[in-house]
């Protein structure tokens, strides 16, 4: 039995088998509201975001914040001269504040992403679809997200 | 009238399995896939959108692939695994004649690697190995587990739940305590299954990548903050037999999701 | 590394169908640490492309924020049979493919 925690960790270290790396996760950097808002910016510039259009499908509790899913829609009917040129998912305490952009074509027939994405902390998600016609339309959503009951230690 | 219930009633509890004392009966044994939201359990469903699946992808390949001095690959003894390794998992850990105890399906592989491919044993919860094993394992995939019911693995499934009876750690908690007493609350949010162990290996949202059944009793015994027994030990195997004898009837899901 | 592709094998002329992805790959985000304090660089995927017949009918920008072995579903109207190939680009020069074919009838 290790006596100290010195002994303790190599000895974890020695029963680390190849590929398994000891990783502790510290509390990551808080994002801010105001990296949030400039990531925003650099997408959307100048022009006014307006709020509908956009579907948000994400669980108001989550699982895991290691892998939650998530579906953005937009309410367009996708034709040659009216369609949804992308869309942009944002969070609001990661560390950092991007999730994902999405570039859609006139030939996507719907204008739905679904993928999974990784919360840090009760937060909010934000998702921005750029129309055809250059117009910005958001929505935010509130996710709860607990940490898992037992840390999971070095393995 | 009453007298032909009370034989019926008799007869009925002769012919099940004995229960040990605080095992769950049968007809309440629920996998962890009961104790999931819906998100979860879609991403087990689809074959296409489970995790898991990529390492059993993986597995295949392994499967095929020649190896070690002798030159050979699993297929060229076993053939097509879909129909040699079916009900295989389901069975484990299982009897070894020669090492004259149980062991998990990890060391079957290594074994069979060591006697028949002439090759190295793979580390335990590395990728090739888990590959290897969640392939396996998901060729039992809708079989009703029947570990344990070999009478030659009797004293090790006893020295198993023994285990699993037994506190441990700083915070002197034993598997049971939450397991068998307290399943269907919550700790901390998350909720306490039963422990049964159907979809191993599995798909774990906590880890981000796939994991042993080993890996999962290591990490609840450092929850409870005792030391874990190392990949391998015999206390693991007999743990894991217990386990999956107490999972007795539940079908196999290989590879399972959780958070 | 392997990759999961649902693509349906048939479809109808104009009909809006799912394709939906899944690829191995760690996502790790530069933002965690080893046990002795260093830090794990980040190695992520950062795009993902498809095309139909050689044409781009869907492109992504993926963030440390997406999640380990990265799932991605979206649409696309089927116009006529063929293939669409698909193509994740990451850091440290990872470049992985796979396609999938269809017959639009």
């Amino acid at each position: 039995m290790p006596t100290t925690r010195r002994q303790f960790l190599s000895l974890a270290g020695g029963i680390t088998t190849a590929g398994v790396m000891p990783v502790v996760t510290l509390r990551p950097i808080e994002a801010t509201p105001a990296m949030l808002n400039t990531a925003i910016r650099n997408v959307v510039g100048e022009a006014p975001i307006r709020t509908g259009k956009v579907k948000l499908d994400i669980p108001p509790l989550v699982e895991n914040g290691n892998t939650v899913p998530m579906t953005v829609s937009v309410a367009s009917p996708m034709t040659a001269t009216d369609y949804v040129k992308s869309i942009h998912v944002f969070n609001e305490k990661n560390p950092q504040p991007n999730i994902g952009n999405f570039y859609l074509t006139p030939s996507s027939g719907r204008a739905q992403v679904a993928t999974r994405i990784r919360l840090a902390d009760t937060q909010k998600v934000v998702a921005i679809a750029r129309l055809s016609d250059d117009t910005f339309w958001q929505i935010a959503a509130d996710v709860v997200v607990t940490l898992a009951a037992c840390t999971e230690e070095m393995n | 009238m009453s007298v032909w219930r009370a034989i019926a009633a008799a007869a009925l509890f002769a012919a099940a399995p004995a229960l040990l004392a605080g095992e769950i009966p049968p007809d309440a044994r629920r996998s962890g896939y009961s104790f999931m939201g819906p998100d979860t359990r879609a991403m087990q469903d689809d074959d296409t959108s489970n995790p898991g699946m990529l390492f059993v992808l993986e597995g295949e390949a392994l499967w095929a692939k020649k190896t070690g001095s002798a030159e050979k690959a699993c297929a060229d003894c076993h053939g097509d695994a879909r129909s040699s390794m079916k009900g295989v998992a389901a069975r484990y850990p299982a009897f070894d004649k020669a090492l004259g105890r149980p062991i998990t399906l990890d060391q079957r592989i290594n074994l069979c690697r060591a006697n028949h491919q002439q090759a190295a044993p793979l580390p335990y919860e590395g990728r090739d190995l888990l590959a290897l094993s969640a392939f396996v394992a998901h060729q039992s995939r809708g079989v009703a587990i029947t570990a344990g019911d070999d009478p030659q693995v009797k004293p090790f499934v006893e020295q198993g739940r023994e285990l699993f009876m037994q506190r441990e750690g700083q915070l002197n908690l034993a598997c049971t305590n939450c397991h068998d007493d307290n399943f269907d609350k919550r700790l901390a949010g998350a909720p306490i299954t039963q422990g049964q162990p159907t979809g191993y290996p599995l798909y774990r949202l906590e880890w981000q990548t796939l994991g042993s059944l080993e890996r999962r009793l290591r990490s609840c015994m450092s929850g409870v903050r005792a030391q874990a027994y190392d990949y391998g030990s015999p206390e693991l195997v007999a743990l894991e037999l217990y386990l999956m004898s107490r999972a007795r009837g539940l079908s196999m899901e290989t590879p399972a999701v959780r958070p | 590394m392997p990759a999961l592709i649902n693509v349906p094998p048939k479809a109808r002329r104009g009909e809006v169908i799912e394709i939906r992805t899944l690829t191995s790959h760690i996502m790790e985000t530069g933002f965690r640490h080893t046990a002795d304090g260093k830090l794990v660089p980040r190695d992520i995927i950062t795009s993902f492309s498809c095309r139909y017949n050689g044409a781009e009918i869907f492109r992504a920008d993926l963030f440390p924020a997406i999640a380990a072995n990265p799932y991605l579903s979206f649409f696309t109207v089927a116009k006529e049979s063929g293939k669409f190939e698909f193509e994740w680009i990451g850091d440290n020069g990872y470049s992985s493919t796979a396609s999938a074919s269809i017959i639009v009838e």
